[in-house]
């Protein structure tokens, strides 16, 4: 069966990243859902092993391009537990404005290709085109696009220096009336209402079931976060609220991603306002080396908990080093989400828990359940599920 | 004119081949396509086959799994096809050429006609390079 695929194969131009899933159907309905990964295998754990502590950063930074934060934040909180080192505040401030930016930008893209899968490809064009002053902001502060490079054991590589201030935050202030006009474009719509309400339902006992994380977790009323439950770098000296959902469908889903933006927003400008306060130039201290020992560290990615652990012996590398990325729970839950939808809905519910496209892969068919015979593949599933808005959308305005 | 300079004179369909990469490459490539760079405005899109494409655009680290599926797609190209390696990864391997699973750059696979280096090449970076390689 699986040799049916490979002429095809898993590279599909709709997402980024290769990554088959395969649905059986019987009629519509999907039956039975499945997911081959492997193809973005790059023996991240063990090429770790064979770098200095330093270069570690610049290789978890390229576990992920869109969290690119996340990993080295996780590996330098591992780090700094087994150096013992606490690190000054202007650099605590630091990281938590990079974090958190790096959260509004992913959550962007998110809204982007949700907007994609449902057929409102200006949602999409219009996510992408608000996400670019964010990545200027990022180029700005860092120097890159993306991969920032910004993280080491012991603090920050860059400085933001206080006249970058200002600048900063009408960039916010531009994002913040952009995040209002797509909030207002989403919960406001009958048709992006009626695709997305009770479609992948997860309940709370399905997340805790599987170990869901991050957004998709909190959509279904489980209010778990890393920044809260055991708060790291400025996220304990700032005021937020974790926001959590109850319905645990898609546009739970929406809403949490869309509502955090906010948040993060939020913790960013008190940041600003934080690192205002602080003389410039103190961003890191001195680590001569690093002991013996174990140590775990974690953070909070757009897409949930990033875990790592790493365990040293005191020369200049690392012995093991263990990563989780979130994605790797959140699609498990697929198998929940997806089965009993109609194939049309599939994609939607796939794409609601935001997949980490480049910790897995992007490809969706649809099987006969009977047969186990290819019926249909990703491009006519998306098809497929943009021709139901079309039809809920003239079915709405007939109706009024 | 050629033919081949005759093929690729107007409106270039590209195919876009995600190997064992980080991702930032991939969003860059979709970030030319949305409103601030808009390389649709020229006739360049993104296309489902390979067989209707006039450029295959190759990013990240091929590993061994990816290997065979990147042979196959380029026998499937329609020839004359322009392959571009995006990215460190795509050009060289970059950090991950010394991975267990590493198959070699794309150029050790298929003929590569341009590389575009940076990690990740921006958008302004992809854009310049599909030119110059057409005025070439």
């Amino acid at each position: 069966m699986t040799k049916t695929i490979i002429p095809i194969g898993p590279y599909h131009p709709l997402q980024e990243e290769p990554e088959l899933f395969k649905l059986y159907c019987k009629g519509e309905i999907v039956k039975d859902v499945q997911w081959v990964t492997g193809y973005n295998h790059r023996g991240i754990e063990k090429l770790s092993e064979s770098k200095t502590f330093e270069q570690v950063f610049f290789l978890v930074e390229r576990i992920c391009g869109i969290c690119s934060t996340s990993h080295p934040f996780a590996f330098a909180n591992c780090m700094e537990e087994i150096a013992r080192v606490e690190i000054p505040d202007r650099a605590k401030y630091i990281r938590s404005i990079i974090g958190e930016l790096e959260r509004i930008h992913s959550h962007l893209l998110w809204v982007g290709l949700a907007g994609h899968f449902l057929g409102y490809n200006n949602v999409f064009m219009w996510a992408w085109k608000y996400r670019e002053p964010v990545l200027e902001l990022f180029e700005m502060i860092t120097g890159n696009r993306n991969s920032y490079a910004m993280f080491k054991i012991g603090g920050v590589r860059r400085d933001i220096e206080n006249h970058k201030i200002p600048t900063i935050r009408k960039v916010l202030d531009t994002v913040k009336e952009k995040t209002d006009l797509l909030t207002g474009a989403v919960m406001d719509d009958p048709v992006i209402h009626a695709r997305t309400k009770g479609v992948g339902i997860l309940t709370k006992e399905d997340i805790i079931a599987y170990g869901a994380l991050g957004p998709t977790a909190r959509a279904s009323g489980v209010a778990i976060d890393v920044r809260k439950d055991d708060p790291y770098a400025a996220y304990a000296s700032v005021h937020w609220k974790v926001i959590t959902a109850q319905e645990g469908d898609v546009f739970a889903k929406a809403e949490v991603r869309l509502l955090e933006m906010y948040e993060s927003i939020s913790i960013i400008s008190q940041c600003l306002d934080g690192l205002q306060q602080i003389k410039e130039g103190q961003v890191d201290v001195k680590v001569k080396e690093i002991p013996e020992g174990i140590g775990t560290g974690h953070a909070e990615a757009p897409r949930g908990e990033v875990f790592h652990f790493v365990k040293t012996d005191g020369s200049n590398y690392p012995v093991r080093h263990k990563i989780r990325a979130p994605s790797y729970m959140n699609i498990a839950t697929f198998k929940k989400a997806c089965v009993g939808q109609t194939i049309s809905d599939a994609t939607i519910a796939l794409a609601a828990v935001d997949p980490c496209y480049c910790c897995t892969e992007r490809m969706a068919y649809a099987y006969d359940y009977a047969s186990r015979e290819k019926i249909l593949d990703g491009n006519e599933l998306v098809k497929m599920g943009q021709r139901k808005t079309e039809k809920l959308r003239r079915q709405i305005k007939r109706n009024r | 004119m050629g033919i081949k300079t005759f093929c690729f004179k107007k409106s270039l369909w590209l195919f876009h081949f995600g190997g064992a990469s980080c991702n930032n490459c991939d969003i860059e490539i979709l970030d030319c396509l949305t409103p601030r760079y808009d390389v649709e405005r020229f006739g360049m899109k993104l296309v489902g086959s390979i067989r209707h494409a006039d450029v295959l655009l190759v990013n990240g680290s091929i590993n061994r799994r990816d290997k065979e599926r990147l042979l196959e797609i380029y026998h499937q190209a329609p020839k004359p096809i322009l392959v571009v390696a995006i990215g460190t990864c795509g050009c060289t391997g970059g950090i991950f050429a010394e991975g267990n699973t590493f198959a070699g750059p794309v150029d050790k696979i298929i003929p590569v006609d341009a590389y575009i280096p940076g990690c990740p090449p921006k958008p302004e970076a992809i854009i310049a390079g599909i030119v110059k390689l057409l005025n070439k």
